[in-house]
């Protein structure tokens, strides 16, 4: 363990399980909230605030004997664009992957339209995720028909 | 097309409302048929639409259904806190049927997925009012013989009148020639402006209602309203320049139909009604043809 580089001890390192690298330290909680990670009574580590050569500061979550679904992990895009997942057996990282937005995102969002039927009954809401080259992501409402676009977006 | 809800126009294809109209060109000729006996239409209308219901009720009536319903949510178990989906679970148990309005828009989308049966839509907030559009399509295709490659003027507020943001998109089917007119703060919105695009059509804006007048097919009119304007000296400047008076239909083509959704207010001046290229009452009526027509193929009774 002492040849370890420092750096790696801020976080401890897993066994088996997922880090989720490259959070905007600022949506980690949101990430928790989205993957529903309260729940999962594995081991969870979360780092806010650390250094990144990229980013300035970042955020990072390791899931401790649980792999995700990539299409699961990709609803967290809207909140982490640049987070990378690591998956680890036996302190070795096996895969790398990139994140990217879904065409479809379920719960999370809240539908932007204060006259929209989802903001006044108790509905999942949903939306079709347009992306259109060089612009910002915006979501298409499938209830009410208006878009939320990035800058709008709320959480629920 | 049977046992589906019809929420939104786009649920159909244009084969689809080619039929429905077919159909409904049926009803004009033989209006009174008692085919659907056997069957319950509720009215739901959660918000006020005198027009809309009635027009709804005739078309049942006259094909012999029972029809159920409330006229204002006022009146109702929704007052007293009951969830939509309640509602509609429940009335879904007395009816074969759900004709909607409600005030929040995607209302009937949501109703359409947890209702066992068909839902058609009459209105959900400033959303989708599909039937409304099918009479417009019913009123052009009959004044004119077909849809295809119609001169179509829309005049008045196209920000916010859904009803026209839905003609548009459906005529972009069918090769028309978009004539806009409209003060410049009530200009048709762009994403209604890009499905023309797409379709490879046509539009022209206008601000002055007379120059448009001797080039188009059909001169669609719609209300000016006070409140759409953030600045009330707008309104007061442009309020008079888009009223219909009889003089201005001279140059006027000969083919030439005026419709409006109703209710007018003073857009178009009474001295229009009495000439023939006035349509909007005859669009009303092809309003219960159109609702016969829905309410037969989606009970699948025709
Ligand atoms: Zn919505």
């Amino acid at each position: 363990m002492k040849n370890i580089p420092r750096k790696e001890l801020k976080v401890s390192a897993i066994e088996n399980g997922t880090v989720i690298d490259h959070i905007p330290s600022e949506n980690v909680f949101q990430v928790v909230k989205m993957l529903n990670l309260k729940n999962i009574g594995s081991q969870i580590t979360v780092g806010i605030n650390l250094e990144s050569k990229k980013f300035g500061k970042k955020g990072i979550l390791k899931v401790s004997d649980i792999y995700f679904e990539i299409e699961e992990i990709n609803k967290i895009a809207l909140v982490a664009p640049s987070a990378t997942l690591i998956e680890i057996k036996d302190y070795e990282v096996i895969s790398k992957k990139n994140i990217s937005i879904p065409n479809e995102i379920m719960k999370f969002v809240k539908c932007f339209n204060p006259n929209c039927i989802t903001n006044h009954e108790n509905i999942t809401t949903k939306f079709n995720v347009i992306k259109e080259e060089g612009e910002e992501v915006k979501l298409h409402c499938t209830y009410c028909d208006k878009i939320t676009k990035k800058e709008n977006i709320t959480f629920i | 097309m049977e046992n589906k809800s019809l929420v939104s126009i786009n649920d159909y294809t244009k084969e689809e409302y080619q039929k429905i109209l077919d159909l409904a060109e049926e009803f004009e000729v033989r209006t009174t048929q008692k085919i659907l006996e056997n069957y319950v239409v509720a009215t739901l209308f959660f918000e006020p639409s005198t027009r809309t219901r009635l027009s709804f009720e005739s078309a049942a009536s006259r094909l012999g259904a029972k029809v159920i319903g409330f006229t204002d949510s006022a009146s109702t178990s929704v007052k007293k806190g009951e969830s939509l989906k309640d509602t509609i679970l429940t009335v879904s148990k007395y009816s074969d049927i759900i004709v909607m309005r409600h005030p929040r828009e995607g209302s009937a989308k949501y109703a359409s997925e947890v209702s066992p049966v068909p839902i058609i839509n009459a209105g959900d907030g400033s959303n989708q009012h599909p039937t409304q559009t099918l009479l417009d399509l019913y009123s052009i295709r009959k004044t004119q013989g077909s849809l295809d490659n119609k001169e179509v003027a829309f005049v008045g507020d196209l920000k916010f009148g859904r009803t026209v943001h839905s003609l548009v998109i459906a005529l972009c089917s069918f090769n028309t020639t978009f004539h806009l007119v409209s003060p410049v703060e009530l200009k048709l919105p762009s994403y209604v402006k890009k499905h023309i695009k797409e379709s490879n059509l046509t539009y022209y804006q206008y601000t002055d209602l007379s120059d448009v007048i001797p080039k188009v097919d059909i001169l669609y009119m719609t209300r000016i309203q006070r409140e759409r304007f953030s600045d009330p000296i707008e309104y007061e400047k442009v309020k008079n320049s888009y009223i219909l008076k009889n003089n201005m239909l001279n140059n006027s083509k000969d083919n030439l139909k005026i419709l409006h959704p109703l209710p007018r207010v003073n857009e178009i001046t009474e001295d229009v009604d009495s000439n023939p290229k006035a349509y909007y009452f005859q669009q009303a009526q092809n309003g219960v043809y159109v609702r016969q027509a829905l309410l037969t193929t989606i009970l699948g009774a025709k």
